[in-house]
């Protein structure tokens, strides 16, 4: 079950470790108001992502934690994510950095980033839309599957990667690779955006339950 | 190193506290702070170990892969270290920003264990000049809290110790063409004996006086540390002085009658 360490200073930094669902964890974010002017917007903030996994997180040793395409791609999904669910209008001239830490890959490495940047973000006090929840989902053997793990991701079947933002049920993200049948798409797309929904009411209550430890501790 | 900043009046504040031996957080000088050490963490690996000393945090990953061995040690397996600075530990590390912190530990891990004795790399051997198991360890720096080499040394100690390396056995052909089995059951594996890997001590200079284990803080005010390797049995295998001041000869001897 996740658990939150004392917040150092919440107004400007925030650390937080989340285990996303064993044993595939995540350790996310840092936020920071840094002025940087090169590359600051005028009018909102800049979503800084970097996604990176750990050399033994895989079966196969991986040669280079981050910079190699794959990373790539994954922190360009991460930053477009965000950029749709984070109120970026109210910090113009501001950075809002995103690390995301792979420890351990055992399939959905992109949707429990999304969980547990989504988290983080909420920790550290930045203003989103609503909560972004992702959940993969494949069909194999005529059957729609929800958070396919690393065995069922290496069988080669069609797997969607989703992001919802629940309540409005609007996509932030959806990726698909392989090939599937569009009669079957409809039920993949449905079968994901439960499983985002199941996710949200997890995340949801956790945080609930982290306000109101966090108040009680801090007295009335 | 990852380092805060810190204000004239914060830093006399630290160097006379330690001249009287009270720390900032309550210790003494050649107090350690709470160390917590769990292995078995990550189950896709064949050895890993996390250590949380304060707010310094290290995952070691040990990954023990069959290669061939190197050309001027044909009966021995050998050990690769790799360091990777997360950028969860500071923002300086984003990117390309940890590389140079990160070669730094590596050398220092590779001068350690350049030691014979350390670990017994025969036997990581299977085939004299043909096959040999390589010991691939991963160390991720997830937090940065001060006193990174102790706490990076007992986590590689650590993974090691929980390292298993699976059994196996060489057939040989009637053509003479050698192939390797591996056990079927999965708990027939080989242990290594860590009992001679050396942990590392780091002594900083602050004022006249020297601390053991310093926070980031007491980092930022120390002109210069002395990092000892010491095994179980009292030898020492390796030193290295770090840091921009000088240290007097006398005083690096003071340093090592404190471990």
């Amino acid at each position: 079950s996740p658990h939150f360490p004392p917040l150092e200073n919440p107004g400007v930094r925030a650390l937080q470790r989340q285990v996303a669902c064993e044993p595939h964890r995540v350790t996310p974010v840092c936020w920071q108001m840094r002025g940087s002017r090169s590359k600051a917007l005028h009018d909102r903030a800049l979503v800084n992502c970097q996604y990176s996994m750990a050399t033994f997180s895989t079966g196969e040793r991986k040669r280079r934690p981050h910079g190699d395409r794959k990373s790539s791609e994954m922190t360009l999904h991460l930053k477009q994510t965000f950029e749709a669910a984070i109120l970026t209008q109210l910090y113009p001239r501001s950075q809002i950095d995103i690390y995301v830490q792979i420890l351990q890959a055992d399939g959905g490495n992109y949707c429990a980033c999304v969980n547990a940047a989504t988290l983080a973000t909420i920790d550290a006090g930045i203003p989103m839309r609503d909560y972004v929840c992702a959940s993969s989902a494949g069909f194999i053997e005529d059957t729609p599957l929800a958070d396919l793990n690393y065995v069922e991701e290496a069988a080669g079947g069609p797997q969607v990667a989703l992001a919802l933002l629940p309540k409005s049920d609007q996509i932030a993200l959806l990726e698909m690779n392989s090939r599937l049948h569009e009669d079957h798409l409809e039920q993949v797309i449905e079968a994901a955006s439960k499983a985002c929904k199941d996710v949200y009411a997890v995340l949801d209550q956790v945080v609930r339950d982290h306000v109101h430890e966090v108040t009680t501790l801090l007295g009335e | 190193m990852a380092s805060v900043v810190l204000s004239e009046a914060e830093k006399v504040y630290i160097v006379h506290g330690i001249q009287e031996d009270l720390r900032v957080d309550g210790r003494g000088c050649e107090d350690y702070r709470c160390i917590e050490v769990e292995t078995d963490v990550v189950s896709n690996t064949s050895g890993s170990a996390r250590v949380k000393l304060g707010h310094t945090d290290i995952l070691v990953g040990v990954k023990a892969e069959m290669g061939t061995p190197k050309l001027e040690n044909p009966n021995e397996g050998y050990l690769e270290f790799f360091v990777d600075c997360s950028a969860n530990a500071t923002p300086e590390f984003e990117g390309r920003g940890g590389e140079e912190l990160a070669t730094e530990i590596v050398n220092t891990l590779y001068r350690i264990f350049s030691n014979e004795s350390t670990i017994d790399v025969k036997s990581l051997c299977i085939n004299p000049r043909e096959h040999c198991w390589v010991l691939y360890v991963d160390v991720l720096l997830l937090e940065c809290g001060g006193n990174l080499f102790d706490a990076i040394s007992i986590a590689v100690k650590a993974a090691l110790f929980n390292t298993r390396i699976p059994k196996v056995r060489v057939l040989e052909d009637e053509e003479g063409s050698k192939e390797i089995e591996l056990s079927d059951d999965p708990f027939d594996c080989i242990r290594l004996n860590v009992d001679n890997v050396p942990c590392i001590i780091t002594l900083s200079k602050i004022g006249c006086r020297h601390v053991v284990d310093a926070t980031l803080q007491e980092e930022a005010c120390s002109l210069a540390s002395l990092l000892l390797s010491v095994t179980s049995r009292g030898t020492l295998t390796c030193m290295k002085k770090l840091g921009n001041g000088s240290l007097d000869p006398e005083s690096i001897f003071e340093m090592m009658e404190v471990r």
